[in-house]
């Protein structure tokens, strides 16, 4: 089965330039959330069932798949602002960016001293590149909105990392991730509601007069 | 029987708790919260003298779930010590505070101040029962938060705020000396558990460590000197209740740390106790000093409280000493001395703060100089406030004269034990532990005198009202045990023994306390002394109830219009001892120029603000503040090049870590 989960891997990989490269939010919201219901599903497919992997997969595609898109579309709905505009970096340089990121990713997975049997898969690269697009996301993106979608893409690439382990991961540490995740998430929502009440717009750069 | 620790921890979740009614239904819900935490406060009570009289210690595992290993609780003498004063100064507070900050006219603040009140009491239990690092720093963490919280609960008020904000940086300071002391146990157990008692070496360099760091995180909540620049302040705006719940019981803590923590080894080095011993005697007169110079009613008893941290502190500086050259009779009294100062500091200090706050209450001003004649008013309250300064200022037949008794006698038993002859800190320290108590005397002559006695100095003085029941009870309830403590010392004498026994084994081999101490004489003299007191108040009221009381105005020294404001003020009491320590005290006054036949309207100012803060603190943090600059323009507000910073950081260790695995 391994095989199939690189497959879906791969997918992760394409999804990550997805975001990248589009400029309307509600596409990009789509996609993390796909990307989520892919990595949810990773899980159950890799180890022997057991309920305790069950139950991170269930969540996990709950969470990301169904109930925090869901709570985005309706913020983006609210607000009435559907495309980022003049991000701080272009689209097509962050795409360049990504693309160099990804295989720095790779050339830095060979490197670690990882257990034999997960040499071969393409985990650690992955969890490496999604990690790094993440914050590619978060740095050139100017909407709250669009932070918040690279702010998931961050905890997907934690999530796939976690995948490793997920046998041994404890629950509490698995459950504490993802209502970390569903709580940020809240949180977030709310101040981007605060945000474009306050300022008319839901532009990050115009928070810099708040600072002391 | 039901174990001890399961009543403890009933009581710590209870107390917990307690507020919630009362923030449901801000009315109703008072009584309940207010039982709730009585009843938590009686099973606390009951399973700490329970484990107190059985002499067992007892541990608990708990499986949490997080990766330091499992969460450990137990109980021991010592901690049951600190938790009788834990319940008993909460319990007295929440009965206090239905008079004090009624629910039904602060609906805005007294359910939220009840509820942090009800955190606090569980966290601060929750303190001395924890026995895992993590689970400490939590609970302690959740003590300072919640104390914050409820310290600022009046924070329209811009002194209120700035207070708390004084409090959290300390108090967050203090908890980073806190991780580092437990790291350092960790490395040298290798476990995130506290040691057992005894079990580790005090003479390597980390012990050292472990001793220094614990000095300054747990002194820092102690309010040791120069330690101490958040307590005043803290204690001057907080609620009155809560101020005799930190001064009582929260600055307790620290004492409780730094028992604790000299308790873990086994050989204690010599200048431990000699540190402890001189800090005390720092904080005690330093302490003092100021607290007579203070104007506030408040933070002159906050002032009080660093003094008698510092009368605790030379009790446990005698004891390690003591240890160090394995003298057992010193070890004993200076820990007995230690423990049962500090439950009668709590006893007296909460009982005084509470009649400080029943004077706010009736004449509506913390300024003593705006106050006058209460006692014709309140008299209950200045009976009790009485009572509360005769025994902080270590006067028998009361408390506070025991523990400082038993100090004095272990002070004397260093300078004449044949180990220690030529050790001079004894001999320093028995007169400094005199002058204290001479200086704290004068204090509260001071209070007592301008307060309560003479003619009101102001209309909401001459106009007080009289103090609730639900305050006065509370009040009755404290100075009856400093009555029951300073008659019946040997009752109390024998718990000590089997707590300094177990802290120090090397104590088991010393004397019985009330022996060495002579406590049954003491008890006598004191009864007696009672008993003159109570005969001469009736001959006193019998000659008094024969002629007729003649009340007149204040002399004005030949000045035809002589108001109540002449008489002495508190600064004019204290002066002479403020011009002798202005030196160290750095009073802002105000000198009034009076020249020629006529001069003109003139008026004179004191204050005595918190020197070490003024002069030392805050001119070293704004030098830093200026210095360092060039460095804010890192923080410019940009979100996105923070999250910036973050990835360079992490690529560059990803770099580091690939080259140094290559290398």
């Amino acid at each position: 089965m391994n095989t199939f989960a690189d497959q879906l891997l791969v997918l992760v990989f394409l999804l990550n330039f997805m975001v990248l490269g589009t400029s309307r939010i509600n596409i990009a919201i789509r996609v993390v959330a796909v990307q989520g219901v892919a990595l949810g599903l990773i899980p159950s497919i890799l180890h022997d069932f057991s309920w305790h992997l069950f139950l991170i997969s269930a969540g996990m595609i709950a969470a990301k798949g169904v109930i925090i898109p869901t709570l985005l579309t309706k913020a983006v709905r609210s607000i009435g602002i559907n495309r980022e505009e003049e991000p701080y970096l272009g689209y097509v340089p962050t795409m360049l960016i990504g693309a160099v990121a990804t295989a720095l990713a790779f050339i830095f997975a060979e490197q670690l001293p990882l257990a034999p049997q997960h040499k071969e898969l393409l985990f650690v690269p992955a969890a490496i590149a999604t990690l790094l697009t993440g914050c590619l996301l978060l740095i050139t993106r100017k909407k709250a909105i669009s932070q918040v979608t690279g702010y998931l893409i961050l905890e997907n690439g934690i999530f796939i990392f976690g995948l490793l382990l997920a046998d041994s991961m404890p629950v509490m540490v698995e459950a504490g991730a993802l209502l970390d995740l569903l709580v940020g998430i809240f949180v977030m929502g709310i101040i981007i509601n605060q945000i474009s009440q306050e300022f008319s717009s839901i532009d990050t750069s115009r928070l810099t007069s708040l600072k002391e | 029987m039901i174990s001890p620790l399961i009543l403890i921890v009933t009581a710590t979740l209870t107390a917990s708790v307690a507020g919630l009614p009362l923030l449901i239904s801000p009315v109703r819900g008072e009584r309940t919260s207010c039982g709730i935490m009585l009843a938590a406060s009686l099973l606390g009570i009951t399973g700490a003298l329970q484990a107190l009289l059985s002499v067992g210690s007892e541990r608990w595992l708990i499986s949490w779930g997080l990766p330091f290993g499992p969460a450990e609780i137990g109980i021991d003498p010592l901690s049951a010590i600190f938790l009788i004063l834990i319940f008993l100064v909460s319990a007295c507070c929440s009965i206090y505070a239905r008079g004090y900050l009624p629910a039904s006219e602060n609906r805005d603040t007294a359910p939220k101040l009840s509820t942090f009140f009800g955190i606090l009491t569980g966290s601060l239990a929750g303190i001395v029962i924890a026995r895992h690092a993590v689970l400490f720093l939590m609970v302690w963490e959740i003590m300072a938060i919640a104390c914050y919280l409820a310290i600022t609960i009046e924070s329209r008020k811009k002194e209120v705020r700035e207070a708390g904000l004084l409090y959290l940086i300390t108090a967050h300071f203090g908890t980073l000396a806190l991780f580092v002391y437990f790291s350092k146990i960790h490395s040298l157990t290798g476990s995130f558990s506290f040691p057992e008692s005894g079990t580790l070496s005090g003479s390597s360099e980390a012990a050292a460590a472990i001793f220094i760091a614990a000095l300054i995180g747990f002194g820092l909540k102690a309010g040791i000197m120069p330690l101490h620049i958040w307590l005043p302040s803290a204690h001057a705006n907080a609620p009155s209740h809560l101020s005799a719940m930190m001064s009582g019981v929260l600055i307790k803590m620290g004492i409780y740390g730094i028992i604790r923590t000299v308790s873990l080894f086994s050989s204690i080095p010599f200048w431990w106790g000699v540190t402890i011993l001189l800090l005390g005697v720092i904080s005690g007169v330093i302490g003092v000093i100021f607290a007579i110079a203070q104007h506030d009613i408040k933070r002159l008893l906050a002032y009080h409280s660093i003094e008698n941290i510092g009368i605790i502190l030379m009790g446990i500086g005698v004891c390690l000493m003591g240890v160090s050259n394995n003298i057992p009779a010193l070890v004993v009294l200076g820990m007995a001395g230690a423990l049962l100062h500090t439950l009668n500091h709590a006893i007296f200090k909460s009982l005084l703060f509470l009649g400080a706050g029943a004077i706010i209450h009736a004449c509506g001003s913390r300024e003593i100089d705006q106050m006058g004649g209460l006692i014709k008013k309140i008299p209950l309250t200045a009976l009790f406030f009485l009572v509360g300064a005769v025994a902080i200022c270590g006067l028998p037949p009361l408390n506070g004269f025991v523990s400082e008794w038993l100090i004095y006698i272990g002070l004397f038993k260093g300078m004449l034990d044949a180990d220690t002859l030529n050790d001079p800190y004894f001999a320093l320290a028995a007169p400094a532990l005199a002058l204290i108590g001479a200086l704290a005397a004068a204090c509260f002559v001071k209070v007592f005198g301008i307060a309560f006695l003479g003619s009101p100095r102001s209309d909401a003085a001459a106009e007080a009202h009289d103090t609730p029941l639900s305050m006065k009870l509370p009040m009755g309830i404290l100075a009856g045990f400093c009555i029951l403590i300073g008659l019946f010392p040997q009752g109390i004498a024998p718990l000590l023994q089997i707590t300094a026994a177990s802290i120090f084994p090397v104590a088991a081999g010393a004397a019985l306390i009330s022996e060495s101490a002579s406590l049954g004489v003491l008890s006598a003299v004191s009864a007696l002394l009672m008993i003159l007191i109570g005969v001469a108040a009736l001959l006193y009221k019998n000659r008094l109830s024969k002629s007729p009381v003649k009340a007149s105005e204040t002399w004005g020294c030949g000045y035809l219009a002589p108001t109540a404001r002449m008489q002495y003020t508190s600064s004019s009491f204290a002066a002479i001892l403020n011009s002798l320590f202005s030196s160290l005290l750095r009073p802002h006054t105000k000198d009034p120029d009076i020249n020629g036949y006529f001069p003109k309207n003139q008026s004179f100012r004191s204050h005595t603000p918190e020197a070490l803060l003024e002069k030392v603190y805050l001119p070293l943090f704004d030098n830093a503040n200026s210095r360092l600059s060039l460095f804010r323009k890192l923080q410019h507000g940009k979100l996105h090049l923070y999250i910036l910073y973050i990835v360079v950081t992490l690529i560059s260790l990803l770099a580091w870590s690939h080259f140094r695995m290559r290398g």
